[in-house]
């Protein structure tokens, strides 16, 4: 198996020059030739959306699917909380060097100095974008935009609407791809599942999707493939993504040769209603601006059974502000999950399963008022007591962390290129710019920097080679051949004709992959899985139960499929997880800790990118380093104490 | 608790469809109204029998995939509330719950509960948008926008397009989720300049599919996200303004 040289093409020179720098050095592709240009754009969230509108305006031909009903489904639609950007309006001392500087450190040194900056840079032109859009950011009272500040970050940075950001920026994305659409320059797809990428010559030439409703399986070719599919915190099965959310685009195009890059830095959200009952489909979650005024906390005593107003002060365990003074209940993501979670382990655990720990605002309501605390969290309030049918102005809230964000994904360079040529992956389907842990409000700016303001000039570079060549016909035998072993995939999940249900299957995935790699990882539990995870997928072939047929709508078909890729990813984290023997980020080895419990770094070994290749056997990948250099800012140790 | 579940069943597009009776029993009241369905759909797959289709993706009232009639009431009885937010809490021990999809001539039905929204996205295809290019956008803060105007602005942005409101009208009529979106955007300052275009294009889109409006205000009602009505009567004054306005293009 031979694997492609990583070549990450970062401009060389100062980070500031760097983009426009860079920018300048790409090919052009003059306006009347860009419509001789296809390109196919898999999903239409954020980044694919912004992608396939920005590419049409520019006059590309652009074909952009879907598997859901309408492009406003996707699940960047449920992001709650912000969109970071560096305007510094607030007069607080932010600037483009503060927040790459912020992304980096939150991302525990582990991405890419020139991405990062970029990002930052990007982070101004996608308000102003926005906000032309008419998207209805919150404003002050004198008409100009508000801002607040999110964990991790020590000025108010982040752009907001009422508790819908992503909703409202999505549906920006998507109104200007369907003005597009209008205009007949995106072609729009929907209900439509990409199953593959078509590979002529080691480039990707195209396509093959199913038809959701009909089953029927076509090949698209293009100049070049984007794929904007999110992320893959699903192979939790209980996570705070939607329940469509899927790896098979990442996963299907790594099997074809795409390097994948760490996919063991995941990120686990500290405030989430923990999981009621074992029918539990999804986690919700509580925004985490919550830590603003309310207190963690757990009983003293693992036995405490008590309500939790019967429990009086002395006998209670504030945890967070006792570990962490300086930061108390804002301590990052990271760290505030790995700290509820040794609280749940240790017995403290708290409601009937006792597997949450206490938010409370009892001395928020004393100090503030109900109102003043109502004015800023009822919709959550409210939210949560719909779920759980507590009150949470009464009694404290009840939360734990769950899977939430996958900071790893395709590896891309700087051009966000794949290890395949002619394939490109934007957003959270990406590896690029949150290193080992994701600050709050920076995922909306990635997903939409990529989309509108990255790839439109980038792909420029790579099509202009092939002026005058028409896309490969799908006629060719390349797409012939990948159809083929679809179909052939497709009868085989049809013909299982087990005993169990896919969802159970991938319930027991899901707890595996929790315990074994999720908040905390160890070697002996990464092996347990590594030899585990094999057999539960053999098992999963042989006696899961697929009913229906391929012909028409069949949900159990989709899941079943999605669940394979599923299983294979769950091992390359694991593999991942196992060879990088350090704590960073959401990355935590058991073996690599302080005596407090901190996460221990190996800066000596492991300030790198490891990009996986596939093998054909999903346990042994073959793994290539990226080495990550930094230049601008101190490797130092993160502390929040 | 126990409940007995009227589902409707239809196998494709040209099925004639019809209901069938299911007994659910050791139904907790935590659970939401769709994880019922989930439970129900995995002892349907072990009995050999296929599941009943339904859409849902984000599961916490956002996205708006989900919808179905319960009890003839769009996304069922608790109001400001889409369907995978309603929990068996709202049930009684005991009852039977019918459950179908939209019924309007411009959502066909696909199969079971799910159904086709597509004429959405053609009217905002047709308008819902201001046109600015990637790249053209003006320095955010140079158009101040009143407080008010944006709460209100964001009040119409709220819709989820999930559909609620055409299944709930007698008339299958589109104008709370249309009107909207015009609303939205013509509020803003920075959508001013398309206004009435912009209403045109999309009431008359809206038309080539949907009912008219004779103002039974029951979408309001059903509505999860609570768009008011009064952003109906501003589109139609917008309306009237657009036609002689745009009179002279056409
Ligand atoms: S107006 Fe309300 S009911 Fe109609 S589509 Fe929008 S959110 Fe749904
Ligand atoms: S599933 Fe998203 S709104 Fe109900």
């Amino acid at each position: 198996m031979s694997t492609v040289r990583l070549d990450a093409k970062t401009p060389p020179g100062p980070l500031a020059d760097a983009w426009d720098n860079h920018r300048f050095s790409l090919k052009l592709v003059n306006p009347a030739n860009k419509r001789h240009f296809k390109i196919i754009v898999i999903g239409t969230g954020l980044a694919g959306a912004s992608a396939a509108a920005t590419l049409a305006e520019l006059g590309y031909q652009v074909d952009a699917f879907t598997f859901h009903d309408t492009p406003r489904r996707a699940h960047s639609i449920a992001a709650q909380g912000g969109i970071n950007a560096a305007k510094n309006y607030r007069n607080d001392g932010d600037s483009v060097d503060r927040l790459f500087y912020d992304t980096i450190k939150g991302g525990d040194f582990r991405s890419r100095e020139a991405n990062v900056y970029r990002l930052a840079q990007l982070s101004l032109n996608i308000i102003d974008q926005a906000t032309a859009q008419g998207v209805p950011f919150a404003r002050e009272y004198g008409g100009l935009l508000d801002n607040r500040s999110f964990g991790g970050a020590q000025v108010a940075r982040t752009f907001y609407s009422r508790g819908q950001t992503g909703q409202q920026l999505l549906l920006g994305a998507y109104q200007a791809m369907a003005r597009q659409v209008g205009l007949g320059t995106v072609k729009l797809w929907v209900r439509t599942e990409f199953m593959d990428v078509v590979l002529k010559e080691g480039r990707a030439v195209g396509v093959v999707v199913r038809d959701l409703l009909t089953g029927e399986i076509t090949s698209h070719s293009a100049h070049a493939v984007v794929l904007c599919t999110g992320g893959y915190s699903n192979v939790y099965y209980l996570s705070t993504n939607a329940m469509t959310c899927n790896a098979t685009a990442i996963w299907r195009a790594h099997r074809r040769g795409a390097a994948f890059a760490n996919p063991c830095f995941t990120q686990i959200h500290p405030t989430c209603i923990p999981a009621a009952e074992d029918f539990q489909s999804k986690l919700t979650l509580m925004s985490e601006s919550l830590r603003n005024d309310g207190r963690v906390w757990v009983p003293a005593s693992p036995d405490d059974d008590r309500p939790p107003r019967q429990i009086p002060e002395s006998d209670r365990d504030y945890y967070l502000e006792r570990v962490y003074p300086a930061f108390g209940n804002l301590v990052p993501r990271d760290v505030a999950s790995r700290a509820a979670k040794r609280m749940v382990d240790a017995g403290h655990g708290v409601g009937a399963r006792k597997n949450g720990v206490y938010l409370d605002f009892q001395d928020a309501i004393a100090r503030l008022g109900r109102e003043a605390v109502a004015a800023r969290y009822d919709n959550l309030m409210e939210m949560y007591n719909r779920i759980t049918d507590e009150d949470p102005y009464q009694d404290p809230m009840r939360i734990y962390p769950a899977p939430h964000y996958t900071m790893g994904g395709l590896w891309v360079d700087y051009n966000l290129m794949t290890t395949i040529p002619g394939l490109y992956a934007l957003g959270e389907a990406n590896f690029s710019d949150h290193g080992a842990n994701r600050l709050g409000a920076s995922a909306l700016m990635q997903g939409l920097a990529d989309g509108y303001f990255v790839l439109p000039y980038t792909i420029g570079d790579y099509v202009a080679e092939f002026l005058n060549e028409s896309p490969v016909p799908t006629t060719d035998e390349a797409f012939a051949q990948t159809e083929a072993e679809l179909r052939e995939r497709i009868s085989g999940l049809l013909s299982m004709n087990g005993n169990r249900t896919v969802d159970d299957f991938h319930r027991q995935l899901g707890r595996v992959v929790w315990d074994e790699c999720g908040m905390s990882r160890s070697e002996e539990g990464l092996d347990r899985a590594l030899t585990y995870l094999p057999d539960l997928y053999e098992e999963f072939r042989s006696d899961a139960r697929v009913p229906g047929d391929g012909e028409s709508l069949n949900q159990t078909l989709e899941k079943a499929a999605r669940l394979e890729d599923f299983f294979e990813l769950a091992m390359a984290m694991c593999v991942d997880a196992r060879h990088r023997e350090e704590s960073c980020g959401g990355h935590f080895r058991v073996e690599h800790q302080t005596p407090q419990g901190e996460a221990v770094r190996d800066d000596e070994q492991f300030t790198m990118v490891s990009a996986w290749f596939w093998t054909g056997d999903p346990t042994r990948p073959l793994l290539q380093e990226e080495p990550l250099a930094f230049e601008n800012v101190q490797l130092t140790t993160r502390s929040y104490k | 608790m126990n409940i007995t579940l009227r589902a409707w069943r239809q196998a494709g597009p040209s099925d004639e469809g019809g209901f069938e009776t299911y007994q659910v029993s050791d139904v907790s009241s935590d659970m939401s109204f769709l994880e019922m369905l989930d439970v129900l759909n995995e002892r349907l797959t072990l009995e050999g029998l296929e599941p009943i289709a339904f859409d849902s993706d984000c599961r916490e009232g956002i996205c708006g995939a989900c919808g179905v009639m319960i009890n003839g009431r769009a996304h069922g009885p608790q109001a400001a509330t889409a369907t995978c937010q309603l929990h068996m809490r709202s049930f009684e021990d005991g009852d039977t719950i019918t459950v179908e999809p939209w019924r309007a001539a411009a959502f066909a039905v696909i199969r079971d509960l799910v159904v086709d929204r597509s004429a959405f996205d053609r009217i905002i295809e047709a308008g819902g948008f201001i046109t600015v290019a990637t790249g053209s956008a003006p320095e955010a803060n140079l158009t101040p926008v009143p407080k008010e105007t944006a709460e209100t602005a964001f009040d119409a942005a709220a819709c989820i397009g999930c559909g609620a409101c055409v299944a709930a009208c007698p008339n299958s009529a589109a104008q709370l989720f249309t009107a909207a979106k015009a609303s939205h955007l013509s509020l803003l300052p920075q959508g001013g300049a398309e206004r009435y275009v912009r209403t045109e294009r999309m009431v008359d889109t809206m038309e080539r599919f949907f009912g008219s409006c004779t103002n039974h205000g029951e979408c309001e009602a059903a509505c999860p996200k609570q768009i008011s009505i009064d952003f109906i009567a501003m589109m139609n004054r917008d309306y009237v303004k657009a036609k002689v306005k745009n009179r002279g293009n056409a």
